[in-house]
């Protein structure tokens, strides 16, 4: 074996107690890094995924980004007359051509799309109105963009194919008004049109609101309730690798004009604040492991203190001063290494107790688990991080065991 | 004033010290050794002695590449050792020096075997299996057969000095420098170092330098340098 690693971990071994102490500093620091990390990070993840999972990758509204430009401007940039108080001509809420549109935003790799036609409608039953928002779907596409039919607790989402009255509700609007799989209730859209709709579905997402107030029909019920044929005011986007969207929501804006965003877009202020919340994370882990490198750095400095005669002999004979440090570099190496070996082991274990934990999520219906991230990037880093320390914290040993001058000790020895 | 020169004419000199002298900086600088010229032939025993503080240790150093005069030439086997920056110093201090202190020095989580085949470990001249059976030989050449694998702490005083100088021939050197290699050992375990090293010069032809206070020591000696304030003065 080599032998500066020999030499390294005759050094540890001969202060067992204090090498032990400082290497449970190195497995604590990292066993808590995994788990302060593994939450973290799950916590992040189950938080991304719940938002890709319920909302739309992409959603393309019936707006634009920019306003836009009058003919006059674009005739005449130059033009030294301006026109003010210029009035837009009134338009008809919707996207234009949304079959043709379709098509278009179908022809991007890894993208599909479904067109929505979302109103505001008031459910009355039994002597009760209840606000809703109404979705007009096709079920088939609507499959494809979102996990709703995975959300059916009752009844089918082809339901509303086959019973075009046929409206799909959340379990928590069923439960507050006492509905069931059958009823008939009546369905007024803003527009002012009535119809007798039957309760084709049930849904529950975990998330109360949502199942309070969203309802599902089919999109031509839903275009005629509200006066709008042909007309979808929403296309819905999923994407394979969700992390494109905001690349092909930019894509599909200049494709067919209309606003598209992407769930980041979206959610930036809450994803900013995820980073925000990483920084201090790994600040407060990150201190965990350099109080760890204190531990190290003290038995490392008491070994070089230890065996100075020991250096002067090694200097004596031969070796160099790099030889030296390399010897001490090693020891703090060894109890990084080892550290985050033990402490990899654990972090599991700590990760595995966290993940058996339910809570109550406010909002939920359900108790959740604990969210825990199990990726191996994190283990990599932690043992990175400890490893680092360790071998910073014996770099200032190490460096003073290289300058010792054997002829001081021999001098002072004999 | 330059000092006498200790010289031996009729041999091959290993080692030529010119005008050596060692002075520590410091508000009242200390000098340890002034204007010693030395020459070393090949398999001499050459002994330094002097009353304390008179700097025989300190030329020992000096002679053994462990420190760098102030002053004066030190030339090992026709070099000038002071163009040598400190990697070469302790090069050659590994490949061609041996030492043998006044306390063994040993490392204690080693074995005997094992601290023999450091300096060749550290060289890498010799393969894993040449080194090994090279420390074996030297210890049964001084007496340690069956003490290969025991630690210092297992070991006595006289067995650990043997040790030591076993480690100081691990490399083959032209030159063993002692300080006071008897100093902490009875008077058998003396004898049975003067012999040792008596035999190095004979059977090895390696020169012997050593710095004692022990008249028994010295005696056999093929010359004696006799060290005063740091002056050598015969």
């Amino acid at each position: 074996m080599n032998l500066h690693f020999d030499i390294a971990l005759s050094h540890l071994l001969s202060r067992r107690r204090q090498t032990l102490v400082s290497l449970m500093g190195v497995v604590l620091g990292v066993a808590f890094f995994l788990a302060v990390s593994a939450l973290m990070r799950g916590s992040e993840i189950d938080f991304i995924e719940r938002l890709v999972d319920t909302a739309p990758h992409i959603t393309v509204s019936d707006e634009f980004r920019h306003a836009r430009v009058q003919p006059a401007t674009v005739a005449y940039p130059d033009g030294a007359v301006r026109v003010s108080n210029v009035k837009p001509l009134t338009d008809r809420r919707g996207i234009r051509q949304y079959r043709q549109r379709l098509a278009m935003i179908e022809s991007i790799p890894g993208a599909r799309v479904a067109p929505v036609l979302v109103g505001q409608a008031i459910f009355s039953f039994a002597g009760r109105d209840e606000a809703v928002t109404l979705s007009g779907i096709e079920p088939e596409r609507m499959r494809d963009v979102s996990t709703i039919d995975e959300d059916i607790v009752a009844g089918s989402l082809d339901a509303i194919d086959t019973d075009r009255n046929g409206i799909i509700i959340g379990v928590g609007l069923a439960e507050k008004l006492s509905l069931d799989i059958g009823d008939t209730v009546s369905v007024v859209a803003a527009e002012g049109n009535v119809r007798a709709m039957n309760i084709v579905g049930l849904f529950r997402t975990g998330n109360v609101n949502y199942d309070e107030t969203q309802t599902f029909a089919h999109l031509k019920r839903v275009q005629a309730l509200m006066n709008r044929p042909n007309v979808a005011n929403s296309l819905v986007m999923r994407m394979d690798d969700a992390y494109r969207a905001r690349d092909v929501a930019a894509r599909v804006e200049r494709m067919i004009q209309y606003k598209a965003v992407s769930w980041q877009e979206a959610s930036e202020d809450i994803l900013n604040t995820l980073v925000v919340r990483n920084v201090i994370m790994y600040s407060v882990v990150g201190a965990i492991l350099l109080v760890a490198a204190f531990g190290i750095y003290n038995v490392i400095s008491t070994v070089v203190m230890e065996k100075t005669r020991d250096i002067a002999i090694l200097k004596s004979i031969g070796f160099h001063a790099r030889d030296i440090r390399r010897i001490f570099l090693i020891e703090g190496a060894i109890i990084g290494l080892i550290g985050s070996v033990l402490g990899a082991f654990g972090g599991v274990g700590l990760m595995a107790l966290m993940q058996r934990i339910e809570v109550q999520v406010p909002g939920e219906s359900e108790p959740v688990n604990l969210p825990v991230y199990w990726g191996m990037d994190q283990f990599a880093m932690a043992a990175a991080f400890a490893l680092a320390a360790a071998i910073f914290a014996a770099y200032l040993p190490a460096r003073k065991g290289g300058r010792v001058e054997p002829v001081d000790i021999l001098r002072g020895a004999v | 004033m330059a000092g006498r020169e200790a010289t031996n004419p009729g041999d091959s000199a290993i080692l030529v010290a010119e005008r050596l002298t060692r002075v520590l900086p410091g508000e009242v600088p200390v000098t340890l050794v002034q204007d010693a010229s030395v020459r070393i032939g090949r398999g001499e025993f050459v002994i330094i002695r002097g009353p304390s503080g008179s700097g025989k240790s300190s030329l020992l150093y000096l002679l053994g590449l462990l420190d760098r005069p102030t002053s004066g030439r030190l030339l090992l086997e026709g070099e000038d050792t002071g163009t040598f920056d400190e990697d070469r110093l302790a090069t050659t201090r590994l490949a061609k020096l041996g030492f043998v202190f006044q306390f063994h020095f040993l490392l204690a989580e080693f074995t005997a075997l094992d601290n023999v085949q450091m300096p060749m470990r550290r060289l890498g001249r010799l393969d894993e299996a040449a080194q090994r059976d090279r420390a074996a030989q030297l210890l049964r050449d001084l007496g340690l057969a069956g003490h290969e694998h025991k630690r210092p702490s297992q070991l006595s005083g006289g067995q650990r000095q043997r040790v030591a100088i076993a480690r100081a021939l691990a490399n083959d050197p032209v030159l063993i420098l002692a300080d006071e290699p008897t100093g902490a050992l009875d008077t058998k375990s003396s004898a049975n170092v003067h012999d040792i090293l008596h035999d190095l010069t004979r059977e090895r032809g390696c020169s012997v330098v050593a710095v004692t206070h022990d008249m028994a020591f010295a005696q056999g000696a093929d010359r004696l340098i006799e060290l005063v304030d740091g002056r050598i003065v015969s």
